[in-house]
């Protein structure tokens, strides 16, 4: 299967990055190194293409309905401009994807804009189209993620850096808010999210919009490419889907993946009976961060001992640039989540002391 | 980008060069900056005997696991200690500071190896 390409591909060739497949696209990983990306986003500012998330609109008198019966958290809490970060699940709860649920503003074409994961846009549609069909419901859902492109600025200095391009009423959004600007000519919408632990925005524009919008950020702070994303969102401990979560490879609910709070079992959704019934018997296992006091380097899929016994698996991990240290996280028996409990991570058959704690693993 | 490839050494196609006076092993300037920040390097110790052609260690940047392998048979003579608290030696001088191990070697086993220009003709 030929990969998707952004937008933005050629831009970026011609800068020298270094290109990965990731969900079926093919993106840059690398600008300049992980390093210097990693530093520059925690330190001033820097610029991600993630023009491979997906984009899928949801309008029509029961598009509130159909997106809330979809998302495990409560989607008619959201006022125009607002996001909420939310979990797709499955009739066992298993996560089949983690999103943000953007209500958009009145008189837009669309009530709702949602951010599926890499890969998962075609499948989230059909999911949609699916549960409308079945249940007559009146919407309309468009997949319309390869007519969007997507950037994140992120950083102490992205604020700023948005603001001069856009307009100095982004600063007064908060937190997941969002509203639409014009930057570079192109109207954006902008949005008060991230995915790196800093203060910044993620700006959603018409592809043939993307060279515009890429150069007013790229040519005054750093571009930045998916490893640098990767080691950003690990030090804050944020989820990545598909890698810390799998709906076969490592099928975990929202419980289970440390993000209960985006679970409102107050409304009806697919799944809330099964996440219900967790919710009261507790989890088997859940997810932690650790420390590696060792040499070496965590990675998916190494296993977590205890006294000799499994009791869990890394899903992630990395050196923090930040830190200098190997951290990661993993799922573990709950009877060793604490903080402080010393665990073993088995590196290429050697065990090496390993210490649970919580995440963020950085100051914010 | 190009990138040197000294012309005293010889080279695996996975990399690797040997220096055949001192017997010193590395990654190429290539290898290294395909893997990007180097953070953890793991060797064999002093002593270990390596078969020409497998893995003997492993190097780890930030984004990626890379067996390395033995260009030739030898006996490990030294280790790059340095490497332990400052495995960046890989990225800023795969040539000189950031040398893995040194080998006591047979000279004919380089024959199995190719030169300088045969290793630059692949990574061009």
């Amino acid at each position: 299967m030929a990969l998707r390409t952004p937008p933005l591909y050629g831009r970026h060739d011609d800068r020298g990055a270094q290109f990965t497949e990731f969900g079926g696209w093919e993106m840059p990983v690398e600008f300049d190194s992980i390093r210097t990306e990693h530093a520059a986003v925690r330190e001033s500012a820097g610029v991600f293409d993630v023009s491979h998330m997906g984009e899928i609109e949801v309008g029509g008198p029961d598009a509130e309905e159909l997106t809330q019966r979809l998302t495990t958290n409560d989607v008619a809490a959201l006022d125009p401009g607002d996001a909420q970060y939310s979990a797709i699940v499955d009739d066992d709860g298993v996560m089949l994807d983690d999103t943000v649920v953007y209500r958009l503003p009145d008189g837009d074409d669309a009530d709702y804009l949602f951010v599926p994961n890499a890969g998962h846009d075609e499948q989230m549609y059909d999911r949609w189209t699916d549960y409308r069909d079945e249940h007559d419901l009146t919407a309309t859902v468009d997949n319309v993620t390869t007519e969007y492109g997507m950037v994140a600025v992120q950083g102490p200095d992205a604020p700023g850096l948005v603001a001069a391009r856009a307009d100095d009423s982004v600063l007064d959004l908060g937190r997941f808010e969002a509203e639409y600007a014009d930057v570079a000519g192109v109207e954006c919408w902008v949005a008060n999210t991230g995915y790196t632990g800093e203060d910044g925005f993620e700006v959603v524009f018409p592809a043939d919009g993307a060279g515009a919008v890429w150069d007013a950020f790229a040519n005054d702070c750093q571009p930045c490419g998916l490893g640098a994303r990767d080691t950003l969102r690990l030090e804050v401990g944020l989820l990545l889907s598909g890698q810390d979560f799998h709906p076969e490879e490592n099928p975990r609910t929202p419980y289970e993946a440390g993000i209960g709070f985006v679970v409102d079992l107050d409304t009806e959704f697919v799944g809330r009976d099964a996440l219900a019934a967790q919710r009261q018997a507790g989890v088997e296992q859940a997810f932690v961060g650790f420390v590696l006091d060792e040499r070496g380097v965590p990675r998916h899929g190494y296993e977590i001992r205890k006294d000799g016994d499994t009791v869990g698996e890394v899903t992630s991990g990395t050196m923090s640039p930040t830190l200098d240290e190997p951290i990661g996280l993993g799922y573990v028996d709950a009877a060793h989540a604490d903080d402080d409990t010393s665990v073993e991570v088995v590196v290429r058959g050697t065990g090496k002391r390993a210490t649970i704690t919580p995440t963020p693993f950085i100051d914010q | 980008m190009s990138f040197d490839v000294p012309s005293d050494l010889y080279y695996l196609e996975s990399h690797e060069w040997i220096d055949p006076e001192t017997g010193r092993v590395g990654i190429s300037e290539f290898a290294q900056d395909e893997l990007g920040d180097v953070v953890f390097v793991e060797l064999p110790g002093v002593g270990d005997e390596l078969e020409g052609g497998d893995e003997f260690g492993v190097v780890e940047s930030i984004k990626a696991v890379s067996d390395i392998y033995a260009p030739v048979s030898g006996e490990v003579t030294a280790v790059n200690d340095a490497l332990e608290d400052q495995p960046e030696l890989v990225n800023d001088d795969p040539f000189g500071d950031g040398w893995l191990v040194e080998l006591d070697f047979d000279d004919a086993d380089l024959d199995d190896l190719l030169d300088a220009d045969e290793y630059a003709d692949q990574i061009a």
